[in-house]
């Protein structure tokens, strides 16, 4: 069954580099342009896996990944962080707000499916 | 990725980058007018963030290095590390000026000079360096401590009781030794002994999971540990108490284990050693017997550990709905119908699409053949009987209100603020003000107002000229401000405003003002005006609008490069706009456009003339005079001048300027009438027609697209009669008749 990938990010480039790669490894792409707008596009649906930006306008990363592991309905599906810091206090920091795993900008388009593959159920 | 998304993409993250350069000059600009908020802050790191973040997928390094300090001394001044003092704004206003430089040259795939930006980029790197006893990256942000999930355990409502349970031997698959494990039984053999704590489980990481990818590095078998489970009745159905004992055969390293860990290395007991027993020997299938043996204190039902168990211990290959049905015992029957219902709903729409400009292009030109259609229509039934009809006369009205409608709501989508460009002026500004020394505040005003796109593209070249000007000529060093008693930093103001139809564009400044003795000296000097000519203060002040006119008297690398206010007379005229300058000694200039909405339509007055119909661009029309005998005076042997409340105005015979008649005709007592038009030269000419007919908005379709230049004519449209009638170019007009008469039309025109 075609897995379904949410991914939010405030940057159109990066929104649309997820999508074309994701789109590609043949999971359905949904997308949202910052954490409100995430929330808001997961009332809808439930995701295999989400991906998402920490430098965001409304809602952040943290906000928005707190928010999802609070809704029992979405506890469990996987989010991955994706952001340029590999420094270790966000990566810390995104770890306590609930993020199962990590990918640091820019990626290899292998890694990020490789990533996402390995979080998916 | 295929080359055609790679190149979409690019594009997207230009396109981008304007818009986030926009982004972050404007919020520099206001904190460096003393906005602290966070929200400030944060969206120009944001800015710079999302550039550098693209650049470093298109591997653009420059870019990214530059973007890199820049983000850094941001991070800091949002953490309050860092303060955004005058000088520190300054270097980052820079920056964002740079940064649009190197964002321009790796769009067009330019060398750039590493002077252009290492230095700068040290400069802030300086700022930051203060700070260096204290890296920002050495410790988790201020104020914030890690901790562990608020998780509330929600107990089940369940209440044992005695039921007939029969020990059934369960289907173990994966804890079958695999055949491929036989068969490399001598080669590496890792043993991991890998136990979650609930924290992995709470992070959505899952062991199931976990266990699937470890089974792709080689050939498995994993032994559940239920020694931690507890009796039924103090189970913890989100608890972990699984422990896995796992045994893979694999030709892959110890790392590429740890990497299936490495989300959850912190999250749970790892033990990764290398086994020296050949790995099927020690890995004995587990004993059904022993599992229920460890389920005993509780014979009852056994969802064993939810996330986990249950799936570890069925088919590898379903791990999915195994898992589902463990992990969600709160009710996946209903989750799955939630979910069901709420897909309906989708994602929101987003606010904005982008479309295509050409399709936009092409919706306009639709609808403005419908508005001529439209208007053909309601001619002919004019014509006819219809037109008693109350239905058919009724409907007409409504539909020409429903053209006029779509056709604003067309327009209304190539509308674009003129933000943009306002901010572009800001740099210039900062430009300027660095050159000449000069201390300059830039205002905006009205920046969301909407204007064509076209137009707002046309405008940049004229605008950036008048503000190069204000500050360059308008406003006083420094030193003489002070002295006439004004604060020395001078202010350039930029506004624009909707002001019946059209768009108003006003730049002034607070500097010395307009000199008019040294205009009028240097006018008569270059013989644009005569010596005793009697002019109003306007009139001088517009004397700058003339061609050949240039007030400082040596050119400057600023204002200057050969260019002067005609020119920007010439583009503004060249858009359908008009320019006027007020000034006030000692207080300062204002220059006034006013410009149209759109470039499609056009106001126009529809003439006849020598039988023909044409349209003359209202904007032109100063005021319509009829051509009394009384105010027509003979000048020279073809030439006729008309009485004007100031003075005389030249006549120009329309027919014979675009050759409808070989001779020019004007004679007093002519059923004519004469419309005063201000053109290109600043000076008023009087356009002689038969008779003017009507007054209305018509669609411009380009002649030269459709048949060829015709000089004299800026364009053509489509009556309601069907006929086509041409636009008059009047600046061309009025230039050919004034000059030397045999002078060829066609090169005024250019």
């Amino acid at each position: 069954m075609t897995q379904t990938v949410l991914t939010v990010d405030d940057s159109r480039t990066m929104r649309d580099m997820l999508r074309v790669t994701l789109e590609e490894s043949g999971y359905r792409v949904i997308q949202a342009a910052d954490g409100l707008l995430g929330l808001e596009a997961l009332k809808g649906e439930r995701p295999d896996v989400i991906v998402t930006d920490i430098n965001m306008p409304n809602l952040d990363g943290f906000g928005f990944i707190e928010a999802v592991r609070k809704d029992g309905r979405l506890a469990g599906v996987p989010i991955l962080v994706l952001t340029t810091e590999s420094d270790a206090a966000l990566k810390n920091r995104a770890r306590a707000a609930g993020a199962t795993g990590w990918i640091t900008k820019p990626f290899e388009q292998t890694r990020l499916v490789d990533v996402v593959r390995r979080v998916a159920a | 990725m295929s080359s055609d998304a790679l190149a979409q993409l690019r594009q997207t993250f230009f396109e981008e980058c304007d818009e986030q350069l926009a982004e972050l000059e404007s919020g520099l600009l206001q904190m460096q007018d003393g906005a602290t908020d966070s929200e400030t802050v944060n969206a120009v790191f944001r800015a710079v963030h999302s550039v550098k973040g693209g650049a470093g997928a298109f591997k653009l390094t420059t870019l990214v290095s530059f973007a890199h300090v820049f983000e850094t001394a941001l991070d800091e001044i949002r953490s309050d590390k860092l303060e955004a003092g005058p000088s520190l704004m300054k270097a980052m206003l820079r920056a964002s000026d740079v940064l649009a430089d190197l964002v321009s040259a790796a769009r067009n795939g330019d060398d750039v000079d590493a002077a252009l930006w290492r230095g700068l980029a040290d400069e802030i790197a300086g700022f930051c360096g203060k700070e260096k006893a204290a890296p920002v990256s050495a410790a988790a942000p201020a104020g914030f401590t890690p901790e562990p999930l608020a998780f509330t355990p929600q107990p089940l409502a369940f209440t044992p009781q005695p039921m007939a349970f029969t020990p059934q031997p369960m289907a173990l698959p994966s804890l079958t030794p695999a055949p491929a494990a036989e068969d490399a039984q001598a080669g590496g053999g890792l043993r991991i002994l890998f136990r979650p704590r609930i924290e992995l489980y709470e992070k959505a990481n899952d062991a199931v999971v976990l266990l699937r990818e470890l089974e792709r590095l080689g050939a498995m078998r994993v032994t559940c540990d239920l020694s931690e489970v507890p009796p039924l009745d103090a189970l913890d159905p989100h608890g972990a108490c699984l422990g896995f004992d796992i045994r893979l055969v694999t030709d892959r390293d110890e790392q590429a284990v740890r990497e299936v860990f490495e989300f959850c290395e912190e999250d749970c007991d790892l033990v990764i050693r290398r086994e020296a027993a050949p790995a099927a020997e020690a890995a004995a299938a587990p004993d059904p017997a022993a599992i229920l043996n460890a389920l005993r204190p509780a014979p009852k039902d056994t969802p064993a550990d939810p996330p986990a168990a249950a799936p570890a211990a069925g088919n590898p290959a379903e791990p999915q709905a195994a898992d589902k049905t463990a992990a969600k015992p709160a009710d996946p029957a209903r989750a799955a119908e939630e979910a069901a219902a709420q897909r309906a709903a989708a994602t929101p729409a987003p606010a904005t699409i982008r479309v295509d400009l050409d399709r936009v292009d092409r919706l306009i030109n639709l609808v403005g053949e419908l508005v001529i259609n439209q208007a053909m229509l309601a001619q002919a039934v004019q014509g006819a009987d219809g037109a008693r009809d109350p239905a058919v006369s009724g409907g007409l009205d409504e539909l020409d209100q429903l053209t006029r409608e779509i056709q604003e709501s067309v327009m209304a989508i190539r509308a674009q603020p003129l933000k943009p460009l306002f901010q572009r002026m800001s740099r210039i500004v900062r430009e300027v003000a660095d050159a000449t020394g000069k201390k300059v505040r830039l205002i905006t005003d009205g920046e969301w107002t909407e204007v064509d796109k076209t137009v707002v593209e046309r405008l940049a070249d004229p605008l950036t000229h008048m503000i190069r000007n204000a500050i360059d000529h308008g406003l006083e060093k420094p030193a003489d401000r002070l002295a006439a008693g004004k604060p020395e930093e001078g202010v350039v103001r930029l506004s624009a405003a909707h002001r019946s139809g059209r768009v108003v564009i006003q730049i002034s400044d607070d500097g010395a003002g307009v000199n008019r003795e040294k205009v009028r000296a240097i006018a008569v000097g270059k013989g644009l005006v005569a010596a005793d000519a009697q002019l109003s203060e306007s009139d001088i002040d517009n004397l700058i609008f003339l061609p050949g006119f240039s007030t400082t008297e040596k050119i400057s690398a600023i204002s200057g490069r050969g260019v002067g206010m005609d020119v920007v007379k010439r583009s503004i005229h060249a858009l359908s706009g008009r320019i006027f300058l007020k000034s006030r000694r000692g207080q300062g200039s204002e220059f006034t456009l006013s410009l149209p909405l759109t470039l499609a339509v056009l106001d126009g007055m529809v003439v006849t003339v020598d039988g023909q119909t044409l349209v003359a661009p209202l904007s032109a029309i100063v005021e319509t005079m009829s051509l009394d005998a009384g105010r027509l005076r003979a000048f020279g042997a073809s030439n006729a001048v008309i009485a004007d409340r100031d003075g005389f105005v030249p006549i120009i015979d329309t027919a014979a300027e675009l050759g409808f008649r070989a001779h020019r005709r004007v004679e007093g007592g002519d059923k004519g009438v004469a419309l005063l038009v201000e053109s290109e030269g600043g000076g008023r000419s009087a356009l002689v027609v038969d008779a003017i007919q009507d007054q209305r908005q018509v669609v411009i379709k380009s002649l030269e697209t459709n048949y060829g230049r015709v000089p004299g004519v800026a364009a053509a449209t489509i009556l309601g009669d069907g006929r086509v009638a041409l636009i008059l170019d009047v600046d061309a007009l009025v230039a050919r008749a004034r000059g030397a008469a045999t002078e060829p039309l066609l090169a005024a025109a250019g």
